[in-house]
Protein backbone atom coordinates (compact mmCIF):
# COMPACT_ATOMS: atom_id res chain seq x y z
CA UNK A 1 0.00 0.00 0.00
CA UNK A 2 1.27 3.51 -1.10
CA UNK A 3 2.10 5.84 1.84
CA UNK A 4 3.32 9.21 1.71
CA UNK A 5 5.23 10.63 5.46
CA UNK A 6 3.76 7.41 7.27
CA UNK A 7 0.21 8.11 6.07
CA UNK A 8 -1.40 5.09 4.42
CA UNK A 9 -3.00 5.79 1.11
CA UNK A 10 -5.10 3.46 -0.94
CA UNK A 11 -3.63 4.30 -3.72
CA UNK A 12 -1.38 6.85 -4.93
CA UNK A 13 -2.80 10.26 -6.68
CA UNK A 14 -3.71 12.71 -4.85
CA UNK A 15 -5.76 15.98 -6.14
CA UNK A 16 -3.45 19.28 -6.76
CA UNK A 17 -4.47 21.99 -4.05
CA UNK A 18 -6.93 24.26 -5.51
CA UNK A 19 -8.48 21.98 -8.03
CA UNK A 20 -11.43 20.16 -6.76
CA UNK A 21 -13.76 21.23 -4.22
CA UNK A 22 -15.19 18.32 -2.66
CA UNK A 23 -17.82 19.88 -0.89
CA UNK A 24 -19.16 21.16 -3.95
CA UNK A 25 -18.88 18.43 -5.92
CA UNK A 26 -20.69 16.47 -3.34
CA UNK A 27 -23.39 18.85 -3.48
CA UNK A 28 -23.62 18.02 -7.29
CA UNK A 29 -22.58 14.78 -7.44
CA UNK A 30 -24.37 13.38 -4.38
CA UNK A 31 -23.10 10.42 -1.86
CA UNK A 32 -21.30 8.50 -4.99
CA UNK A 33 -18.89 10.84 -4.40
CA UNK A 34 -17.78 9.28 -1.33
CA UNK A 35 -18.41 5.76 -2.39
CA UNK A 36 -15.96 6.26 -5.02
CA UNK A 37 -13.78 8.59 -4.58
CA UNK A 38 -11.15 9.26 -6.83
CA UNK A 39 -8.02 10.08 -5.12
CA UNK A 40 -5.95 8.59 -2.29
CA UNK A 41 -5.82 11.68 -0.03
CA UNK A 42 -7.68 15.06 -0.61
CA UNK A 43 -5.47 18.53 -0.74
CA UNK A 44 -7.87 21.09 1.01
CA UNK A 45 -7.99 24.33 -1.57
CA UNK A 46 -5.70 26.91 0.49
CA UNK A 47 -6.40 28.76 3.63
CA UNK A 48 -5.80 31.90 4.37
CA UNK A 49 -5.81 33.72 7.65
CA UNK A 50 -8.74 35.73 7.00
CA UNK A 51 -11.68 35.28 3.88
CA UNK A 52 -10.64 36.27 0.53
CA UNK A 53 -12.76 36.79 -2.52
CA UNK A 54 -10.69 36.17 -4.78
CA UNK A 55 -9.65 37.94 -8.02
CA UNK A 56 -12.09 39.56 -10.79
CA UNK A 57 -12.49 37.97 -13.58
CA UNK A 58 -11.68 36.98 -16.49
CA UNK A 59 -10.50 33.92 -14.00
CA UNK A 60 -9.65 31.07 -16.64
CA UNK A 61 -8.01 31.15 -20.15
CA UNK A 62 -7.55 27.97 -22.40
CA UNK A 63 -4.25 27.35 -24.02
CA UNK A 64 -2.18 24.85 -26.15
CA UNK A 65 -3.24 21.49 -24.08
CA UNK A 66 -3.51 23.86 -21.05
CA UNK A 67 -5.12 26.57 -19.43
CA UNK A 68 -4.15 29.82 -17.48
CA UNK A 69 -6.02 30.58 -13.87
CA UNK A 70 -5.91 33.57 -11.66
CA UNK A 71 -8.64 32.58 -9.26
CA UNK A 72 -6.54 34.71 -6.31
CA UNK A 73 -7.25 31.48 -3.19
CA UNK A 74 -10.98 32.31 -2.55
CA UNK A 75 -11.40 30.89 0.45
CA UNK A 76 -13.70 31.19 3.85
CA UNK A 77 -10.48 32.32 6.07
CA UNK A 78 -8.81 30.31 8.94
CA UNK A 79 -11.70 30.42 11.27
CA UNK A 80 -14.42 29.56 8.58
CA UNK A 81 -12.56 26.80 7.49
CA UNK A 82 -12.56 25.24 10.61
CA UNK A 83 -16.26 25.64 11.37
CA UNK A 84 -17.50 25.25 8.26
CA UNK A 85 -15.63 23.52 5.94
CA UNK A 86 -13.04 21.19 8.13
CA UNK A 87 -16.26 18.94 9.45
CA UNK A 88 -17.74 17.88 5.73
CA UNK A 89 -14.23 16.73 4.48
CA UNK A 90 -13.70 14.60 7.34
CA UNK A 91 -16.51 12.70 6.22
CA UNK A 92 -14.21 12.09 3.06
CA UNK A 93 -13.12 8.48 3.14
CA UNK A 94 -9.79 9.53 2.76
CA UNK A 95 -6.91 11.05 4.91
CA UNK A 96 -7.29 14.81 4.61
CA UNK A 97 -4.13 17.52 3.94
CA UNK A 98 -4.66 21.02 4.90
CA UNK A 99 -2.93 23.13 2.34
CA UNK A 100 -2.07 26.55 4.05
CA UNK A 101 -0.77 30.36 3.10
CA UNK A 102 0.19 33.62 5.26
CA UNK A 103 2.24 36.81 4.47
CA UNK A 104 4.10 36.25 7.72
CA UNK A 105 5.53 33.43 10.01
CA UNK A 106 3.38 34.66 12.66
CA UNK A 107 0.05 34.15 10.75
CA UNK A 108 1.58 30.72 8.84
CA UNK A 109 2.00 29.88 12.67
CA UNK A 110 -1.42 30.58 14.08
CA UNK A 111 -2.45 28.44 10.79
CA UNK A 112 -0.54 25.93 11.25
CA UNK A 113 -1.09 25.49 15.06
CA UNK A 114 -5.16 25.48 14.78
CA UNK A 115 -5.44 23.02 11.92
CA UNK A 116 -2.60 20.90 13.14
CA UNK A 117 -4.74 20.52 16.49
CA UNK A 118 -7.30 18.61 14.55
CA UNK A 119 -7.87 15.39 14.34
CA UNK A 120 -9.21 14.98 11.24
CA UNK A 121 -5.75 16.76 9.63
CA UNK A 122 -2.93 13.93 8.76
CA UNK A 123 -1.01 16.76 7.17
CA UNK A 124 -0.58 20.15 6.14
CA UNK A 125 0.94 21.53 2.95
CA UNK A 126 2.58 24.82 2.77
CA UNK A 127 1.85 27.10 -0.06
CA UNK A 128 4.95 29.11 -0.24
CA UNK A 129 4.12 30.72 -3.66
CA UNK A 130 3.61 33.65 -1.89
CA UNK A 131 5.01 36.82 -0.35
CA UNK A 132 6.88 37.31 3.13
CA UNK A 133 5.36 40.99 3.61
CA UNK A 134 8.32 41.95 5.99
CA UNK A 135 11.16 40.48 3.42
CA UNK A 136 9.19 41.43 0.34
CA UNK A 137 10.67 38.10 -1.07
CA UNK A 138 8.14 35.19 -2.04
CA UNK A 139 9.17 32.71 0.49
CA UNK A 140 9.54 29.83 -1.98
CA UNK A 141 11.51 31.68 -4.62
CA UNK A 142 13.71 31.80 -1.84
CA UNK A 143 15.98 28.59 0.09
CA UNK A 144 16.34 30.88 2.92
CA UNK A 145 13.36 32.51 3.56
CA UNK A 146 11.84 28.82 3.21
CA UNK A 147 14.17 26.95 5.83
CA UNK A 148 13.70 30.11 7.74
CA UNK A 149 9.78 29.44 7.78
CA UNK A 150 10.17 25.97 8.56
CA UNK A 151 12.17 26.53 11.30
CA UNK A 152 9.04 28.61 12.60
CA UNK A 153 6.56 26.14 11.96
CA UNK A 154 8.26 22.72 12.47
CA UNK A 155 8.18 22.78 16.41
CA UNK A 156 4.32 23.45 16.33
CA UNK A 157 3.05 20.10 15.51
CA UNK A 158 4.19 16.57 14.52
CA UNK A 159 2.58 16.24 11.68
CA UNK A 160 3.68 16.34 8.48
CA UNK A 161 4.90 19.39 6.89
CA UNK A 162 4.75 19.33 3.04
CA UNK A 163 6.16 22.33 1.16
CA UNK A 164 4.42 23.35 -2.37
CA UNK A 165 7.25 24.17 -4.76
CA UNK A 166 6.62 27.04 -7.12
CA UNK A 167 8.54 26.27 -10.36
CA UNK A 168 9.00 29.94 -11.46
CA UNK A 169 12.57 29.41 -10.21
CA UNK A 170 15.61 28.69 -11.27
CA UNK A 171 16.55 26.45 -8.65
CA UNK A 172 14.09 24.91 -7.46
CA UNK A 173 16.22 21.96 -5.88
CA UNK A 174 18.02 24.75 -4.22
CA UNK A 175 14.85 25.74 -2.52
CA UNK A 176 13.67 22.16 -1.53
CA UNK A 177 16.97 21.83 -0.09
CA UNK A 178 15.53 24.68 2.17
CA UNK A 179 12.97 22.95 2.86
CA UNK A 180 14.60 19.95 4.12
CA UNK A 181 17.05 21.80 6.48
CA UNK A 182 14.32 23.53 8.48
CA UNK A 183 12.54 19.88 8.76
CA UNK A 184 10.09 19.46 6.11
CA UNK A 185 8.78 15.99 5.44
CA UNK A 186 7.87 16.09 1.84
CA UNK A 187 7.91 18.46 -0.89
CA UNK A 188 5.18 18.83 -3.29
CA UNK A 189 5.70 19.83 -6.82
CA UNK A 190 4.88 21.42 -9.40
CA UNK A 191 2.78 24.21 -8.83
CA UNK A 192 1.52 26.72 -12.18
CA UNK A 193 4.00 28.11 -14.21
CA UNK A 194 3.61 32.05 -14.69
CA UNK A 195 2.07 32.64 -17.79
CA UNK A 196 -0.50 35.06 -19.61
CA UNK A 197 -2.32 35.69 -22.77
CA UNK A 198 -4.08 38.54 -24.55
CA UNK A 199 -7.54 38.20 -25.73
CA UNK A 200 -7.43 38.50 -29.85
CA UNK A 201 -10.68 40.34 -29.76
CA UNK A 202 -9.54 43.07 -27.76
CA UNK A 203 -5.44 43.10 -27.25
CA UNK A 204 -5.86 43.60 -23.91
CA UNK A 205 -4.51 40.91 -21.19
CA UNK A 206 -6.98 37.87 -21.35
CA UNK A 207 -7.18 37.87 -17.74
CA UNK A 208 -8.57 40.41 -14.96
CA UNK A 209 -5.48 40.06 -12.66
CA UNK A 210 -2.84 40.28 -16.19
CA UNK A 211 -1.52 37.32 -15.96
CA UNK A 212 -1.82 33.57 -14.20
CA UNK A 213 -0.68 30.06 -13.76
CA UNK A 214 -0.23 27.71 -16.52
CA UNK A 215 -1.32 23.94 -16.05
CA UNK A 216 -2.42 20.80 -17.80
CA UNK A 217 -0.27 18.24 -20.44
CA UNK A 218 1.42 21.55 -21.47
CA UNK A 219 3.71 21.78 -18.44
CA UNK A 220 4.61 18.00 -18.13
CA UNK A 221 8.02 18.35 -19.51
CA UNK A 222 9.14 21.27 -16.71
CA UNK A 223 7.24 19.00 -14.13
CA UNK A 224 9.41 16.15 -14.38
CA UNK A 225 12.16 18.13 -14.98
CA UNK A 226 12.17 19.79 -11.72
CA UNK A 227 10.89 16.67 -10.23
CA UNK A 228 13.75 14.74 -11.44
CA UNK A 229 16.52 17.82 -10.51
CA UNK A 230 15.01 17.82 -6.62
CA UNK A 231 14.77 14.47 -6.38
CA UNK A 232 18.38 14.44 -7.18
CA UNK A 233 18.81 17.52 -4.29
CA UNK A 234 16.98 16.38 -1.33
CA UNK A 235 16.38 12.99 0.08
CA UNK A 236 12.67 14.00 1.08
CA UNK A 237 9.58 12.11 -0.30
CA UNK A 238 7.41 13.92 -3.67
CA UNK A 239 4.50 14.18 -4.45
CA UNK A 240 5.02 15.12 -8.18
CA UNK A 241 2.61 16.75 -10.26
CA UNK A 242 2.00 18.94 -13.38
CA UNK A 243 0.00 18.01 -15.85
CA UNK A 244 -1.10 14.87 -15.29
CA UNK A 245 -4.09 13.23 -17.20
CA UNK A 246 -3.24 9.37 -17.19
CA UNK A 247 -1.43 6.46 -15.46
CA UNK A 248 1.25 6.76 -18.24
CA UNK A 249 2.28 10.03 -17.42
CA UNK A 250 2.14 9.34 -13.53
CA UNK A 251 4.43 6.22 -14.00
CA UNK A 252 6.63 9.10 -15.06
CA UNK A 253 6.46 11.39 -12.56
CA UNK A 254 7.00 7.73 -10.15
CA UNK A 255 9.91 7.00 -12.48
CA UNK A 256 11.88 10.07 -11.72
CA UNK A 257 11.84 9.97 -8.17
CA UNK A 258 7.99 10.99 -6.89
CA UNK A 259 6.71 8.39 -4.14
CA UNK A 260 2.84 9.65 -5.08
CA UNK A 261 1.36 12.34 -7.63
CA UNK A 262 -1.41 14.50 -8.19
CA UNK A 263 -3.96 15.48 -10.76
CA UNK A 264 -5.48 18.63 -11.21
CA UNK A 265 -6.07 20.23 -13.87
CA UNK A 266 -7.31 17.30 -15.80
CA UNK A 267 -10.03 16.76 -13.05
CA UNK A 268 -11.90 19.81 -14.62
CA UNK A 269 -12.43 17.45 -17.99
CA UNK A 270 -12.95 14.13 -15.95
CA UNK A 271 -14.18 14.56 -12.66
CA UNK A 272 -13.55 10.46 -11.10
CA UNK A 273 -9.98 11.37 -13.58
CA UNK A 274 -7.85 10.71 -10.23
CA UNK A 275 -9.48 6.67 -9.87
CA UNK A 276 -9.07 6.71 -13.83
CA UNK A 277 -4.97 7.49 -13.29
CA UNK A 278 -5.07 5.25 -10.40
CA UNK A 279 -6.31 2.79 -12.40
CA UNK A 280 -4.27 2.96 -15.43
CA UNK A 281 -1.53 3.07 -13.41
CA UNK A 282 -2.27 0.20 -11.44
CA UNK A 283 -2.93 -1.69 -14.99
CA UNK A 284 0.22 -0.68 -17.03
CA UNK A 285 3.28 -1.05 -14.60
CA UNK A 286 4.05 -4.45 -13.61
CA UNK A 287 3.57 -5.20 -9.70
CA UNK A 288 6.99 -5.69 -9.22
CA UNK A 289 7.81 -2.44 -10.64
CA UNK A 290 5.67 -0.28 -8.62
CA UNK A 291 6.92 -1.97 -5.08
CA UNK A 292 10.53 -1.43 -5.88
CA UNK A 293 10.16 1.84 -6.77
CA UNK A 294 8.22 2.61 -3.70
CA UNK A 295 11.61 1.11 -2.26
CA UNK A 296 13.97 3.15 -3.59
CA UNK A 297 11.98 5.92 -2.07
CA UNK A 298 11.66 4.75 1.19
CA UNK B 1 -31.58 15.02 -8.03
CA UNK B 2 -27.86 14.70 -8.45
CA UNK B 3 -26.11 14.12 -12.22
CA UNK B 4 -24.26 10.70 -12.11
CA UNK B 5 -20.36 10.98 -11.00
CA UNK B 6 -18.42 11.50 -13.29
CA UNK B 7 -18.09 11.99 -17.11
CA UNK B 8 -19.56 9.23 -20.03
CA UNK B 9 -19.75 9.03 -23.34
CA UNK B 10 -22.75 9.11 -25.23
CA UNK B 11 -23.24 8.47 -29.17
CA UNK B 12 -24.33 11.46 -31.11
CA UNK B 13 -27.27 10.63 -32.81
CA UNK B 14 -28.35 13.47 -35.28
CA UNK B 15 -26.48 16.72 -36.15
CA UNK B 16 -28.62 19.52 -38.16
CA UNK B 17 -28.67 22.70 -39.10
CA UNK B 18 -30.64 25.80 -37.07
CA UNK B 19 -30.23 29.17 -39.14
CA UNK B 20 -26.86 29.03 -38.86
CA UNK B 21 -25.97 26.97 -36.15
CA UNK B 22 -26.24 23.55 -35.16
CA UNK B 23 -28.32 21.40 -33.32
CA UNK B 24 -26.30 17.85 -32.10
CA UNK B 25 -28.21 15.36 -30.21
CA UNK B 26 -26.79 12.80 -28.25
CA UNK B 27 -28.04 9.44 -26.31
CA UNK B 28 -27.79 9.80 -22.49
CA UNK B 29 -28.17 6.23 -21.36
CA UNK B 30 -27.24 6.91 -17.55
CA UNK B 31 -28.37 10.49 -16.61
CA UNK B 32 -31.58 12.07 -15.26
CA UNK B 33 -33.61 14.11 -17.91
CA UNK B 34 -32.26 17.86 -17.52
CA UNK B 35 -34.70 20.38 -15.91
CA UNK B 36 -34.86 23.63 -18.00
CA UNK B 37 -31.88 25.87 -17.58
CA UNK B 38 -29.33 23.13 -16.71
CA UNK B 39 -26.29 22.34 -18.76
CA UNK B 40 -23.91 19.49 -19.40
CA UNK B 41 -19.76 19.69 -19.48
CA UNK B 42 -19.43 18.39 -23.26
CA UNK B 43 -16.27 16.90 -25.62
CA UNK B 44 -15.47 15.34 -28.78
CA UNK B 45 -14.32 11.58 -27.56
CA UNK B 46 -12.05 12.10 -30.41
CA UNK B 47 -10.42 15.42 -32.26
CA UNK B 48 -10.79 17.25 -29.16
CA UNK B 49 -7.46 19.27 -29.09
CA UNK B 50 -5.99 19.72 -32.69
CA UNK B 51 -2.81 20.87 -34.09
CA UNK B 52 -3.03 23.89 -32.06
CA UNK B 53 -3.49 21.45 -28.71
CA UNK B 54 -6.84 23.58 -28.83
CA UNK B 55 -10.03 22.70 -27.69
CA UNK B 56 -8.95 21.45 -24.25
CA UNK B 57 -11.33 21.64 -21.59
CA UNK B 58 -14.86 20.73 -21.86
CA UNK B 59 -17.94 23.54 -22.94
CA UNK B 60 -20.75 24.03 -20.51
CA UNK B 61 -23.36 23.75 -23.04
CA UNK B 62 -27.08 24.53 -21.96
CA UNK B 63 -29.95 21.86 -23.15
CA UNK B 64 -32.45 23.32 -26.01
CA UNK B 65 -34.70 20.16 -25.99
CA UNK B 66 -34.79 16.91 -24.12
CA UNK B 67 -37.12 13.90 -24.77
CA UNK B 68 -36.85 10.02 -23.89
CA UNK B 69 -34.80 8.21 -26.13
CA UNK B 70 -35.56 5.00 -28.30
CA UNK B 71 -34.18 2.41 -26.24
CA UNK B 72 -34.25 3.94 -22.54
CA UNK B 73 -31.98 6.97 -21.10
CA UNK B 74 -32.84 10.52 -22.43
CA UNK B 75 -31.92 12.26 -25.57
CA UNK B 76 -30.20 15.83 -25.17
CA UNK B 77 -30.31 18.54 -28.11
CA UNK B 78 -27.69 20.78 -27.53
CA UNK B 79 -27.83 24.01 -29.34
CA UNK B 80 -24.25 25.49 -30.77
CA UNK B 81 -22.24 28.45 -32.56
CA UNK B 82 -18.75 27.88 -33.87
CA UNK B 83 -17.48 30.79 -31.58
CA UNK B 84 -14.25 29.43 -30.94
CA UNK B 85 -12.09 25.42 -31.45
CA UNK B 86 -14.69 23.87 -28.95
CA UNK B 87 -17.50 25.11 -30.10
CA UNK B 88 -16.29 24.12 -33.41
CA UNK B 89 -15.56 21.08 -33.10
CA UNK B 90 -19.05 20.38 -30.96
CA UNK B 91 -20.97 21.51 -34.10
CA UNK B 92 -19.33 19.07 -36.73
CA UNK B 93 -20.05 16.11 -34.19
CA UNK B 94 -21.25 13.52 -36.54
CA UNK B 95 -23.94 10.64 -36.34
CA UNK B 96 -22.39 7.83 -34.66
CA UNK B 97 -19.26 9.87 -32.99
CA UNK B 98 -18.79 9.79 -29.15
CA UNK B 99 -18.96 12.78 -27.23
CA UNK B 100 -18.52 12.78 -23.53
CA UNK B 101 -20.89 14.53 -21.23
CA UNK B 102 -20.92 15.11 -17.45
CA UNK B 103 -24.30 16.32 -16.18
CA UNK B 104 -27.05 17.66 -16.03
CA UNK B 105 -25.47 20.81 -13.97
CA UNK B 106 -26.58 23.58 -12.49
CA UNK B 107 -29.69 25.13 -11.02
CA UNK B 108 -32.86 25.29 -13.38
CA UNK B 109 -35.47 28.44 -13.83
CA UNK B 110 -38.27 28.77 -11.24
CA UNK B 111 -41.78 28.56 -12.63
CA UNK B 112 -43.66 31.52 -11.75
CA UNK B 113 -45.21 31.59 -8.37
CA UNK B 114 -48.80 33.33 -10.02
CA UNK B 115 -50.09 31.35 -13.04
CA UNK B 116 -53.72 31.97 -12.61
CA UNK B 117 -55.17 32.63 -15.86
CA UNK B 118 -55.07 36.50 -15.44
CA UNK B 119 -51.30 37.20 -14.16
CA UNK B 120 -48.92 37.72 -16.64
CA UNK B 121 -47.65 34.69 -16.04
CA UNK B 122 -44.19 34.17 -17.52
CA UNK B 123 -42.27 36.25 -20.52
CA UNK B 124 -39.35 34.63 -21.99
CA UNK B 125 -36.75 36.64 -23.36
CA UNK B 126 -33.73 35.74 -25.46
CA UNK B 127 -31.15 36.25 -28.32
CA UNK B 128 -28.56 34.03 -29.99
CA UNK B 129 -27.49 31.15 -28.78
CA UNK B 130 -29.21 31.98 -25.63
CA UNK B 131 -32.68 31.07 -26.94
CA UNK B 132 -31.87 27.08 -26.55
CA UNK B 133 -32.49 26.81 -22.45
CA UNK B 134 -35.74 29.31 -23.40
CA UNK B 135 -36.62 26.32 -25.80
CA UNK B 136 -36.91 23.98 -23.55
CA UNK B 137 -38.49 26.23 -20.80
CA UNK B 138 -41.22 27.05 -23.21
CA UNK B 139 -41.84 23.74 -23.74
CA UNK B 140 -41.59 22.72 -20.13
CA UNK B 141 -44.25 25.73 -19.51
CA UNK B 142 -46.67 24.72 -22.00
CA UNK B 143 -46.93 21.07 -20.92
CA UNK B 144 -48.01 22.63 -17.54
CA UNK B 145 -50.33 25.43 -18.55
CA UNK B 146 -48.11 27.99 -17.80
CA UNK B 147 -49.24 31.26 -19.09
CA UNK B 148 -46.38 32.18 -21.09
CA UNK B 149 -45.29 34.94 -24.01
CA UNK B 150 -41.99 34.05 -25.90
CA UNK B 151 -40.00 37.22 -27.39
CA UNK B 152 -36.68 36.61 -29.51
CA UNK B 153 -34.24 38.63 -30.75
CA UNK B 154 -32.41 38.10 -34.21
CA UNK B 155 -30.28 40.09 -36.43
CA UNK B 156 -31.40 39.32 -40.12
CA UNK B 157 -32.42 37.32 -42.57
CA UNK B 158 -29.33 35.02 -42.60
CA UNK B 159 -28.88 34.86 -38.66
CA UNK B 160 -31.62 33.02 -37.37
CA UNK B 161 -30.39 30.50 -35.07
CA UNK B 162 -32.01 28.26 -33.11
CA UNK B 163 -35.89 29.58 -34.15
CA UNK B 164 -37.26 26.70 -35.66
CA UNK B 165 -36.95 25.23 -31.82
CA UNK B 166 -39.98 27.59 -31.41
CA UNK B 167 -41.74 26.33 -34.64
CA UNK B 168 -44.58 23.95 -34.37
CA UNK B 169 -44.54 20.24 -36.37
CA UNK B 170 -45.90 22.28 -39.33
CA UNK B 171 -42.79 24.30 -39.51
CA UNK B 172 -44.97 27.50 -38.22
CA UNK B 173 -43.87 29.69 -35.52
CA UNK B 174 -45.70 29.13 -32.74
CA UNK B 175 -48.57 31.63 -31.43
CA UNK B 176 -46.66 32.44 -28.41
CA UNK B 177 -43.75 33.33 -29.79
CA UNK B 178 -43.04 37.17 -31.34
CA UNK B 179 -39.83 38.08 -33.01
CA UNK B 180 -37.22 41.33 -32.96
CA UNK B 181 -35.14 41.42 -36.65
CA UNK B 182 -33.22 44.09 -36.75
CA UNK B 183 -33.19 44.11 -40.30
CA UNK B 184 -36.83 43.95 -40.22
CA UNK B 185 -37.32 40.91 -42.05
CA UNK B 186 -39.66 39.56 -39.83
CA UNK B 187 -41.83 40.98 -36.99
CA UNK B 188 -40.54 44.02 -35.24
CA UNK B 189 -37.84 45.67 -36.78
CA UNK B 190 -35.76 46.80 -33.37
CA UNK B 191 -34.63 44.71 -30.64
CA UNK B 192 -36.05 41.90 -28.45
CA UNK B 193 -36.35 44.52 -25.46
CA UNK B 194 -38.49 47.17 -27.78
CA UNK B 195 -40.98 43.62 -27.34
CA UNK B 196 -40.26 43.51 -23.39
CA UNK B 197 -40.80 47.27 -22.77
CA UNK B 198 -44.61 47.51 -23.45
CA UNK B 199 -45.55 44.25 -21.58
CA UNK B 200 -43.22 45.18 -18.62
CA UNK B 201 -45.16 48.85 -18.37
CA UNK B 202 -48.52 46.89 -18.35
CA UNK B 203 -50.91 46.85 -14.95
CA UNK B 204 -50.49 43.16 -14.24
CA UNK B 205 -46.71 43.37 -14.83
CA UNK B 206 -45.63 42.71 -11.30
CA UNK B 207 -47.71 39.28 -10.88
CA UNK B 208 -45.38 37.97 -13.69
CA UNK B 209 -41.54 36.79 -14.17
CA UNK B 210 -38.77 37.35 -16.97
CA UNK B 211 -36.77 34.70 -17.92
CA UNK B 212 -33.66 35.96 -20.09
CA UNK B 213 -30.87 34.08 -21.68
CA UNK B 214 -28.85 35.78 -24.46
CA UNK B 215 -26.09 37.99 -25.28
CA UNK B 216 -24.00 40.25 -21.89
CA UNK B 217 -25.82 43.46 -23.54
CA UNK B 218 -28.93 42.16 -23.93
CA UNK B 219 -28.98 40.87 -20.61
CA UNK B 220 -27.61 43.29 -18.95
CA UNK B 221 -30.41 45.77 -20.86
CA UNK B 222 -33.45 43.02 -19.74
CA UNK B 223 -32.14 43.03 -16.35
CA UNK B 224 -32.20 46.62 -16.04
CA UNK B 225 -35.75 47.18 -17.31
CA UNK B 226 -37.00 44.61 -15.11
CA UNK B 227 -35.28 46.55 -12.16
CA UNK B 228 -36.93 49.28 -13.31
CA UNK B 229 -39.98 48.39 -13.41
CA UNK B 230 -40.25 45.90 -10.36
CA UNK B 231 -40.48 42.94 -12.01
CA UNK B 232 -39.27 39.71 -11.19
CA UNK B 233 -36.52 38.81 -13.75
CA UNK B 234 -34.51 35.17 -13.89
CA UNK B 235 -30.67 35.24 -16.30
CA UNK B 236 -29.06 32.39 -17.73
CA UNK B 237 -25.78 33.64 -17.30
CA UNK B 238 -22.40 32.23 -19.30
CA UNK B 239 -18.96 32.63 -18.12
CA UNK B 240 -15.97 30.85 -18.70
CA UNK B 241 -15.78 27.51 -16.98
CA UNK B 242 -13.34 24.71 -16.79
CA UNK B 243 -15.45 21.86 -14.85
CA UNK B 244 -18.78 22.65 -14.12
CA UNK B 245 -18.91 21.08 -10.71
CA UNK B 246 -17.53 23.28 -8.52
CA UNK B 247 -14.25 22.81 -8.85
CA UNK B 248 -12.32 25.28 -10.79
CA UNK B 249 -13.45 28.27 -9.57
CA UNK B 250 -13.15 29.77 -12.85
CA UNK B 251 -16.84 31.14 -13.53
CA UNK B 252 -16.65 33.73 -10.67
CA UNK B 253 -19.42 36.63 -11.61
CA UNK B 254 -19.44 39.65 -9.17
CA UNK B 255 -22.15 39.46 -6.76
CA UNK B 256 -23.72 43.01 -5.62
CA UNK B 257 -22.19 44.34 -2.25
CA UNK B 258 -19.02 41.98 -3.18
CA UNK B 259 -17.63 38.58 -3.39
CA UNK B 260 -18.22 36.54 -6.28
CA UNK B 261 -20.75 33.51 -7.32
CA UNK B 262 -19.87 30.63 -8.60
CA UNK B 263 -21.76 30.17 -11.94
CA UNK B 264 -21.04 26.43 -12.17
CA UNK B 265 -23.05 25.57 -8.75
CA UNK B 266 -25.00 28.87 -7.79
CA UNK B 267 -25.95 29.07 -11.04
CA UNK B 268 -26.43 29.45 -14.31
CA UNK B 269 -30.07 30.60 -13.62
CA UNK B 270 -29.53 34.08 -11.13
CA UNK B 271 -31.97 36.43 -9.43
CA UNK B 272 -31.76 39.61 -11.28
CA UNK B 273 -30.82 40.85 -7.58
CA UNK B 274 -28.50 38.47 -7.16
CA UNK B 275 -26.34 40.26 -10.11
CA UNK B 276 -24.35 43.33 -9.94
CA UNK B 277 -24.29 44.06 -13.45
CA UNK B 278 -23.81 41.35 -16.96
CA UNK B 279 -20.84 41.87 -18.20
CA UNK B 280 -18.52 40.34 -21.29
CA UNK B 281 -15.98 40.30 -18.29
CA UNK B 282 -17.22 37.36 -16.84
CA UNK B 283 -19.90 36.10 -19.57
Amino acid sequence: MPELCGIELAHPVLNASGTYDAIAARAVFGDALLDDFPFGAFVSKTITPEPRAGNAPRRIWETPSGMINSIGLPNKGLEGFLAEDLPRLAELPVPLIVSIMATTREDFARCVGRVAARAEVAAIELNVSCPNVHSGLIVGEDPSETEALLDALRPLTEKPLIVKLTPNVAAPAAVAGGAERGGADAVSLINTLKGTATDPATGEPALGNGYGGLSGPAVRPVALEQVRSVRAAVDLPIVGMGGISTGADAAEFLALGAVVVAVGTESFRDPRAGARVAAELESSLRPERISEAALDLD
Amino acid sequence: MSAPFGRRLCEVAANRDSGGYRVVSVIDREGPGPRAGQFYMLAAASGWGGRDGRAFLPRAISVAATRPAAGGGVRLDFLLDAVGPGTARLGELGEGEAAWITGPLGNSFAAPREVSAGAAGAVLVGGGVGVAPLALLRRRFSEHDVPHRVLLGFRDRAHTGGLDLFCGSSGALCPDVRLATEDGHTGLQGRVTDLLLPILAGDDARSGVVYSCGPPAMLEAVRTLCAEHAVAVELALESPMACGFGACFGCAVPKPGGGFLRLCVDGPVLRGDEVEEVSHAYA
